[in-house]
């Protein structure tokens, strides 16, 4: 490998880390908390932080621990965790397509590690995409988020409540923060766009009550991507 | 027991999120589903953040909206992602003490 080439890499990695910044941020509280809870459920340290390293998702898991401490069956559990999580199908189904040129096996790594928030950072920066190396740009931003959701686990059951309890729950707003401040940008640039992200909002908003906040999401954006079929234009990317 | 519930909820949490990668072909796919898939992270990142944002303090939900909002402006502003996610933090921390 030349010079030029390791370059490239570490200037991928450097990127792939600032751009997983605002995640690390938002997950170390949020791990912490669901740290204490699982233990609180009765899950024992090794228990709480193997779920996050094999379940890897923050609502699941705060849910999945809830209620394995309510004494809920197994069955019960897993459907319940399938429902909330599989609105990481249709995020995939957008990531697969925008690294469509990569090996298979970095789009298994990819996508093993995706969450609402590493794909949002990611699909974020989809220029990224077609540039030399991104594979290590977008596998940094997975791993980094990966790690430092674990480790807040482990952290938050070995340690229990670190953060003030006000600090912590101020906190819990990060990652909505960060999810517009990835989103405001894009509309700025292109203004239709709005009318995708407002017509999900609206949609999860009115069904959610009605078929819960895994189904909500998937429903709202499914639709909002649908309107985004007749409002963007060819140019767009 | 625990054991099971967690290998169970990772089984239905990592199938759905790896399928796409063997499904999703290469190929061209026609204009339309391709502005469908470019589509979904805008509308993924509005309904993750509405209506959750109010559950920020969960019996305060004007809270979450206040925060929401500085956030749109600061981020409309073109301030850097961090700063937006630290002062929505600062802002909700500094409410709640407040009120």
């Amino acid at each position: 490998m030349n010079l030029d080439n390791k370059q490239l890499k570490k200037m991928q990695i450097r990127d792939g880390f600032l751009a997983g910044l605002p995640i690390v941020i938002g997950y170390i509280p949020i791990a912490i908390a669901y740290g204490v809870l699982a233990k609180q459920a009765g899950l024992s340290l090794v228990e709480l932080t193997g779920m996050s390293l094999l379940v890897y998702a923050g609502a699941g898991q705060f849910m999945g621990a809830g209620m394995i401490g309510m004494g809920i069956s197994a069955m019960e559990i897993i459907i319940a965790t399938f429902v909330l999580n599989f609105r990481h199908f249709i995020l995939s189904l957008s990531l697969t397509h925008q690294i469509s040129k990569f090996s298979k096996r970095a789009k298994l790594l990819l996508t093993t590690l995706l969450t609402d928030e590493t794909f949002s950072v990611s699909s974020i920066h989809y220029e990224k995409a077609d540039k030399p190396y991104s594979n290590y740009f977008y596998g940094t931003i997975m791993i980094t988020s990966y790690l430092s959701w674990v480790s807040g686990s482990f952290l938050g059951g070995i340690l229990g409540d670190i953060i003030p309890a006000g600090l912590s729950q101020s906190m819990g707003v990060a990652l909505y923060a960060m999810f517009i401040g990835l989103l405001i940008p894009s509309i700025k640039k292109h203004k239709k766009i709005i009318w995708i992200s407002l017509t999900a909002m609206v949609i999860n908003f009115l069904v959610e009550p009605y078929i819960g906040q895994g189904w909500g999401i998937v429903v709202g954006t499914i639709i909002g991507a649908t309107v985004g079929v007749f409002v963007l234009e060819e140019d767009k990317e | 027991m625990i054991w099971i519930i967690i290998i169970g909820m990772a089984l239905v949490t990592f199938i759905p999120r790896v399928l796409p990668a063997f499904i999703m072909d290469s190929i061209k796919f026609p204009e339309w589903l391709e502005k469908w898939l470019k589509a979904i992270p805008y509308a993924a990142l509005g309904a993750l953040i509405f209506p959750g944002i109010m559950n920020t303090i969960p019996d305060k939900p004007w809270i979450g909206l206040v925060a929401g909002v500085i956030a749109i402006t600061l981020a409309w502003l073109r301030v850097h992602i961090l700063l937006v996610v630290l002062s929505a933090i600062g802002v909700v921390y500094s409410l709640q003490h407040f009120f």
